[in-house]
């Protein structure tokens, strides 16, 4: 498959460290325009530093990284006028209102008087902040403050956004309502990078996957592909007694029992063709089900495939 | 537009935005001007009726008593009210780089000073018009300056300059300061440079150690010059000492503060 899509953001052999702590140790990235790439690690493993390095606000040790054709360190205002960052911590004005936030926003990006203003008010409304618009921002909830640091960041239609752990602390609600508008966004063409530490919105947002972990890349792929690479999707089959149970093990090969609740797993990934045919075999042996169920490998047995069980340190802390 | 161009525009925003927050915020403009007026009040009525004695007459302009000693001490009080305001500066600048926006500010193609100039501009007003309140107390309760116009604008002038100094001295703290609690308590010590000074009584009444410690430390030249603008006391090289010394003051710590800013960046 050929992709004529040019490639916005690329990370060559970026290293950073902190004292003796390396945090990015080798790091090669690219991120293709107009896609959704989710940087994906638990906590510690360096996806900040890179989003840090990326939005010019540290240099990288060695290695380069480009966004928008402008290297981070040799052009930094070139790569700056490209991008939007939205962080972890909220980078609102709490003694501001919604609205002056834009304005302010507006003003920063020299958009003139009339534009500017219709640039927020369009924000407003697709934020869906009209109503709170001339509130102190101090006493925005948790999901409105997002909505509004995003807002933020798109004023000056960046070409390139970073989100740092974009829903991390916001409801289910307010978590929908944020990965619909990054879908939107990216629909409207934005490049987008963000980190996460939840498989389940990489899963749900990406078209690329990278797993960032001890600050190596150690997988990367689509979602699909790095399911792909687990083994481990099966049929799980209830049945009613120990007799059906062996005689529907003789039927599949390399299926597991479990003699203590009448389970069979058979392997397999569930789609609908070998779903019928293991399905007339059962009927076939006269096997009667009590319960089916497709159990498919999701991103928890990809990370935790590639990373390895987490030490005792990282549980302690 | 030229990026002198960008840079003043850039600025000018950032300067709306902090006036709008000084807005938003007047308990602690109000807390800090009221700290001067109340060392006014307690001077130079619980106080002064005493001080006012061991003045010289040069220094009460024909005033005796309280009205002589207000005289005598509004100079100092001024100067003090720009120590205290600087304190409100320390806090927003520490307010903006330990909150996340900074990091906003920094990811965009703006002008690299902006932030600061911003926050000094906004500083600059406040503390002005502060001065302002101060002065309009003063002038209430019976303070008469014998300035004419002027020595009205050098005196304008000296406390613009004396501000300027302050001001960014309180940045660069601001900015040295890990939280806003330590950004709200490093420049006090400020607030108490006029009283080991010239500012509350005269110099010559000290101990010698402490008589040569007020002798040098720029609040006694500022005061001097001040108090010979408006109310006609000898200035002599006090003014071009003040000038040197706030001069120094804002570009060290203009220096130093860009410094820190930029630091910032590799943390």
């Amino acid at each position: 498959m050929t992709d004529t899509r040019q490639p916005v953001v690329v990370v060559s052999g970026v290293r950073k460290s902190f004292g003796e702590t390396a945090v990015l140790d080798d790091v090669d990235l690219e991120v293709l325009e107009g896609t959704i790439f989710a940087l994906l690690g638990p906590n510690g493993a360096g996806k900040t530093t890179m989003v840090r390095i990326l939005a010019t606000l540290v240099p990288p040790d060695s290695g380069a990284a480009r966004v928008a054709g402008h290297d981070v360190v040799a052009d930094p205002d070139g790569v700056r006028a490209s991008i939007g960052v939205t962080g972890q911590f909220s980078a609102v004005d709490d003694l501001l209102t919604g609205k002056e936030n834009l304005q302010l926003m507006a003003d920063l990006n020299h958009l003139g008087r009339v534009a500017g203003r219709a640039r927020v008010d369009d924000l407003l409304a697709r934020f869906d902040l009209v109503d709170a618009a001339s509130r102190l921002v101090s006493t925005y909830s948790g999901g409105m403050r997002r909505r509004l640091d995003l807002a933020m960041t798109l004023i000056g239609s960046p070409r390139v956004i970073f989100l740092d752990e974009p829903t991390t602390g916001l409801d289910p609600r307010s978590r929908r309502q944020m990965w619909d508008g990054i879908r939107n966004l990216a629909a409207s063409g934005v490049t987008i990078l963000l980190t996460t530490q939840y498989l389940d919105e990489a899963d749900e947002l990406a078209d690329r996957i990278a797993v960032l972990d001890h600050g190596r890349i150690v997988a990367d792929g689509t979602p699909d592909e790095l399911k792909r690479r687990i083994p481990g999707g099966h049929v799980r089959l209830q049945l009613s007694d120990s007799p059906t149970l062996r005689a529907a093990a003789a039927l599949f090969d390399g299926a597991t029992l479990d003699e203590e609740r009448l389970v069979l797993r058979v392997p397999g990934d569930g789609d609908v063709a070998s779903l019928r045919h293991l399905l007339e075999q059962l009927d076939d042996a006269r096997i009667a089900v009590e319960d089916l169920s497709i159990d498919s490998p999701d991103l928890d047995d990809v990370f935790f495939a590639v990373t390895g069980p987490p030490s005792l340190e990282e549980e302690a802390a | 537009m030229s990026t002198l161009a960008y840079t003043v525009r850039d600025s000018a925003t950032m300067l709306r935005r902090n006036l709008r927050r000084l807005r938003r915020y007047p308990s602690m403009t109000l807390l800090l001007v009221g700290m001067p007026i109340v060392f006014m009040l307690l001077f130079v009525y619980v106080l002064g009726g005493q001080l006012s004695h061991g003045l010289g007459s040069e220094y009460v302009a024909g005033h005796t008593g309280r009205a002589g000693y207000l005289n005598y001490v509004t100079p100092g009080i001024l100067l003090m009210t720009v120590a205290a305001a600087v304190q409100g500066t320390a806090i927003v600048v520490a307010m903006d780089m330990t909150g996340g926006i900074i990091d906003r500010f920094r990811t965009m193609a703006i002008a690299r000073s902006a932030v600061l100039t911003g926050h000094v501009l906004a500083s600059l007003i406040q503390t002005l018009l502060s001065i302002g309140i101060v002065l309009g107390v003063a002038v209430a309760l019976g303070f008469r300056p014998t300035a004419g116009p002027l020595e009205w604008l050098a005196a304008i002038g000296v406390l613009t300059l004396f501000s300027l100094a302050l001001i960014w001295l309180a940045t660069a703290l601001g900015l040295a300061a890990k939280s806003v609690e330590t950004a709200s308590n490093t420049p006090m010590f400020l607030t108490l440079l006029p009283f080991l000074g010239s500012g509350f009584v005269l110099v010559a009444s000290m101990p010698t150690g402490l008589r040569q410690f007020a002798h040098y430390q720029p609040f006694t030249p500022t005061t001097e010059t001040l108090r010979g603008l408006l109310t006609g006391t000898p200035i002599g090289t006090d003014a071009i000492v003040t000038i040197a010394w706030s001069v120094g003051i804002a570009l060290a710590s203009y220096l130093w503060a860009r410094h820190l800013y930029t630091r910032r960046r590799s943390t």
